[in-house]
């Protein structure tokens, strides 16, 4: 099966935020790195593109044939999606495996596993 | 369908579905081949006689029916399993020695977290305990419509998300354990509050879950706990009114049943035991001795408080310390749990208040209980106990 994980920061630091990023000490800033390369080596891991911030979004709806455009994600910012990969494996506990791996799981934020449709 | 035939079917239900499921690697495909194999059985077993092996009987007969059925749904054929292992004709009869017992896996993927709690709840008793979806219903009070959207649902999500079929690895089982124990305590606590069928359903589901691990302390503490306080189910309530265990009629406590849960006690702490549900069926039994050893069951509930932080545990503790003979003790404990909302607190205070003599604060304790009540014959006991209080305080008043 393929599933797809989208990684939800919320309140985990990132070092695009300087401030929140360097309230982790040198240790765990080390290991957020470490435990992210070594799920993008795990096998069956296809990595996903690395996004911007949320912030950085434009949220796009057509009314009456109208473009309307909004600043900011279609979720509040804090529930904004902040990167994604996608995961081949047996079955779902071995993606709920992969997503406990995952910092931002346990900083603050959740990673939502998906199952890929295959027809 | 005659009664004895009904039970039969309850009785296998379980086992032949789990080996369908492992065999056609699809829930809702194996649930409709059994529920035909089981209706042709119904309709022929009566006249023609039961065949000499039921259950391979109904195996052999829901895996071709569930055959026929994908070679009608072409599509189907690249989903299963069993298309694809040469020399399964099925023309072949089973017998149960090449039956595999799939039970154990098919109950981990029932009370698999990744599905809601209700939904683990349903699909257990559904699957394994062979309850139709309008008993599930009733059983938990809610229209069949939505327990049976509820059963579909969670079916749909084990196909679709990839839910394994098996028993967990080792690093992952105590967890999972404790999820399935969770659900089966939770079937029990239901059938506890009063309705009396899921009670029963549960001793089941813990029977056959002790005969499936029977090296797991707590499968056997947990179905120790369950026959020990099922045992004195009869003797709580006397012409519909809670009756305390301190003054109910031991007669009517079921002798086997405590026995067998003994049994189960001994056995769980023989394998090494010490968790949650041991120690809660450690002081089931003490509490059924016929002279309570407090301090003893002041320390277990202490056990229990550190193995789970439940601030209940504690309440516990501070009842088992008054018993012991020091009810301001036992005050001051309850005094620092954060359990406001919780109506047994308030009763328990209330009590150790009013042996305390402190009968003022003991009534305003009762009152607080009472708004927090919810089962009818509680309700009663404690108005009973505050309107005692209420009268002696007026006697002394006005003499």
């Amino acid at each position: 099966m393929k599933y797809m994980l989208l990684i939800h920061q919320a309140d985990a630091p990132t070092p695009r935020d300087p401030d929140a990023w360097s309230k982790l000490s040198e240790d765990e800033q080390n290991a957020v790195h470490r435990d992210y390369q070594a799920i993008n080596e795990t096998a069956g891991v296809t990595s996903g593109l690395q996004l911007q911030d949320p912030e950085t979004a434009t949220t796009v709806r057509v009314e009456n044939g109208e473009t309307l455009t909004t600043d900011g994600p279609f979720v509040a910012v804090k529930e904004a999606i902040g990167g994604y990969l996608i995961f081949e494996a047996d079955d779902l506990d071995a993606a709920i495996e992969l997503a406990a791996r995952i910092p931002a799981a346990r900083l603050g934020g959740a990673v939502e596993v998906r199952p890929i449709a295959e027809w | 369908m005659v009664a004895t035939l009904d039970q039969a079917f309850r009785d296998e239900w379980g086992r032949v579905l789990a080996t369908l499921i492992g065999l056609l690697g699809d829930f809702e495909l194996a649930e409709e081949a059994a529920q035909e194999a089981f209706a042709i059985a119904a309709a022929r077993w009566p006249q023609e006689g039961a065949p000499e092996n039921p259950r391979a009987w109904l195996v052999t007969t829901a895996r071709n029916r569930a055959i026929d059925r994908i070679r009608r749904d072409r599509t189907l054929a690249a989903k299963t399993r069993l298309l694809e292992v040469p020399g399964t004709a099925p023309e072949h009869d089973m017998d149960d020695t090449t039956i595999p017992d799939e039970r154990l896996e098919l109950i981990f993927t029932c009370c698999h977290p990744a599905l809601a709690l209700d939904a683990q709840v349903a699909l257990t008793l559904r699957t394994l305990g062979g309850l139709t979806t309008d008993e599930i219903a009733r059983a938990f009070l809610v229209p069949e419509p939505t327990m049976a959207k509820r059963l579909v649902r969670a079916k749909h999500k084990i196909r679709a998300a990839g839910i394994p079929f098996r028993v967990p690895a080792p690093h992952l089982l105590p967890d999972r354990l404790a999820a399935v124990l969770a659900v089966v305590y939770l079937i029990f606590n239901e059938g506890y509050g009063g309705r009396g069928e899921l009670a029963s359903e549960a001793i089941r589901l813990g029977r056959a879950l002790a005969e499936l691990m029977p090296d797991e302390p707590e499968v056997h503490g947990l179905l120790a706990l369950m026959l020990l306080n099922d045992a004195r189910r009869d003797a709580r309530f006397a012409d519909g009114e809670l009756v305390l265990l301190r003054d109910q009629d031991r007669s009517r406590w079921d002798s086997d049943q405590l026995r067998e849960g003994r049994g189960r006690l001994e056995r769980a702490l023989a394998l090494g035991g010490r968790g949650p549900y041991l120690v809660q069926a450690a002081l089931a039994d003490l509490h059924s001795e016929e002279r309570q050893d407090w301090p003893q069951i002041a320390e277990l509930y202490g056990e229990l408080a550190r193995l789970t932080g439940s601030p209940v545990a504690e309440l516990n503790r501070a009842v088992a310390i008054a018993e012991a003979g020091d009810p301001e003790a036992a005050l001051a404990l309850v005094d620092t749990l954060e359990l406001d909302s919780y109506p047994y607190l308030h009763s328990t205070r209330a009590e150790l208040l009013r042996r305390l003599g402190r009968d003022d604060p003991a009534i305003t304790a009762y009152e607080r209980a009472l708004e927090l009540v919810r089962s009818e014959p509680e309700r009663r006991l404690l108005e009973r106990r505050a309107a005692e209080l209420r009268s002696a305080d007026g006697s002394n008043a006005r003499p």
